[in-house]
């Protein structure tokens, strides 16, 4: 089951550790990855780390002109995109009252603003090869709110939207567009919580413990197979229970 | 007809699957051509390939009808 062999996959923000998992399962399941990011170091390492059938694609998400090239770069180095992941997203909390433009807007250009740019930019060869996956990496925070996460909340409901829209326009090509709403993930990002903070989470989990990057790639890959053909505009919540949508 | 119309309708009869004596000058991909609009989309994509040119958004928009897609690429290219 879930056999990529032969299907090209970009995945943005390959550098963090869901991004990196993910990049891990496609490539186990045969895919030629495409590892985006904004920091090549850890991008080479991963490269290295799975061999042949990987390309680093450095992109900084927050340069328009940047991201609307990158499609093209990878389909230049993997022959095609078939497969889109966007996972990359920022994130610059701050209670409502005191959150900047600047704040508002970063966490908009980056986790939204580019998803959309990314989703366009692959578009016209899915439409051709009447076959595509695109997988926008949405949050737990985008359903249910968070306090101190406006922007990001914002941004991470806002890819579910678009990506419900875009699988209304494209399904009869072929091409499924699907969100993953990861809860609590143990990565660097979570890693900026205090113990309290963890805690006081971790009783709000069902499940009684984070999830892994591991058990996000398990649903992105299962969204980029060929057996996900019929599943399309749906948001698969992977939250230990935490908010069962 | 000019090359470029017969290349035009060639590229319109196989992508919608319509006769060949349907696309007229007059013929309107949607109205009269069973298109929706994505297909409009993939036909001006068709085009630009065919004749090595960039139709913008907003030319796409105008041509609604084959004489108007012949028309336009004649001039473009």
């Amino acid at each position: 089951m879930f056999d990529l062999t032969g299907k090209c996959a970009l995945v943005t923000g390959a550098s963090g550790g869901i991004g990196g998992s993910i990049a891990k399962a496609l490539h186990g399941a045969g895919a030629t990855v495409g590892l985006s990011g904004t920091r090549t170091e850890p991008l080479e390492a991963l490269a290295a780390e799975l061999g042949e059938r990987a390309f680093v694609l450095p992109c900084n998400l927050s340069d328009a002109d940047a991201v609307n090239a990158l499609p093209k770069q990878a389909a230049e180095a993997m022959g095609s995109v078939d497969i889109l992941v966007n996972n990359a997203g920022i994130t610059r909390d701050n209670l409502f009252m005191r959150m900047s433009e600047d704040e508002w807007q970063s966490v908009i250009d980056v986790n939204l603003t580019s998803t959309f740019r990314l989703c366009k930019g692959v578009m016209r060869g899915m439409m051709k090869s009447r076959w595509g996956r695109i997988v926008n990496i949405s949050s737990i925070v985008g359903a249910t709110g968070n306090p101190g996460q406006g922007n990001y909340a914002a941004a991470k409901a806002g890819m579910i939207g678009m990506s419900k829209s875009l699988a209304y326009e494209v399904a009869s090509r072929g091409i499924t567009v699907n969100a993953v709403a990861p809860g609590f993930i143990a990565t660097a990002m979570t890693d900026k919580l205090n113990d309290d903070q963890k805690s006081g989470i971790m009783g709000q989990i069902p499940a009684g413990r984070m999830g892994s990057p591991e058990e996000i790639a398990a649903a992105v890959l299962y969204l980029s197979s060929n057996e996900a053909s019929y599943t399309t505009g749906a948001t698969l919540h992977v939250n230990g229970g935490m908010a069962m949508l | 007809m000019s090359d470029i119309a017969d290349r035009v309708k060639k590229i319109v009869v196989e992508h919608l699957s319509v006769e060949e004596d349907k696309v007229t000058e007059a013929a309107s991909f949607i109205d009269d051509l069973g298109a929706d609009s994505l297909d409009t989309v993939e036909l001006v994509m068709a085009f630009e390939e065919e004749f090595g040119i960039e139709i913008p958004d907003d030319a796409a928009e105008t041509i609604q009808t084959f004489g108007d897609a012949v028309k336009f690429i004649t001039e473009a290219s």
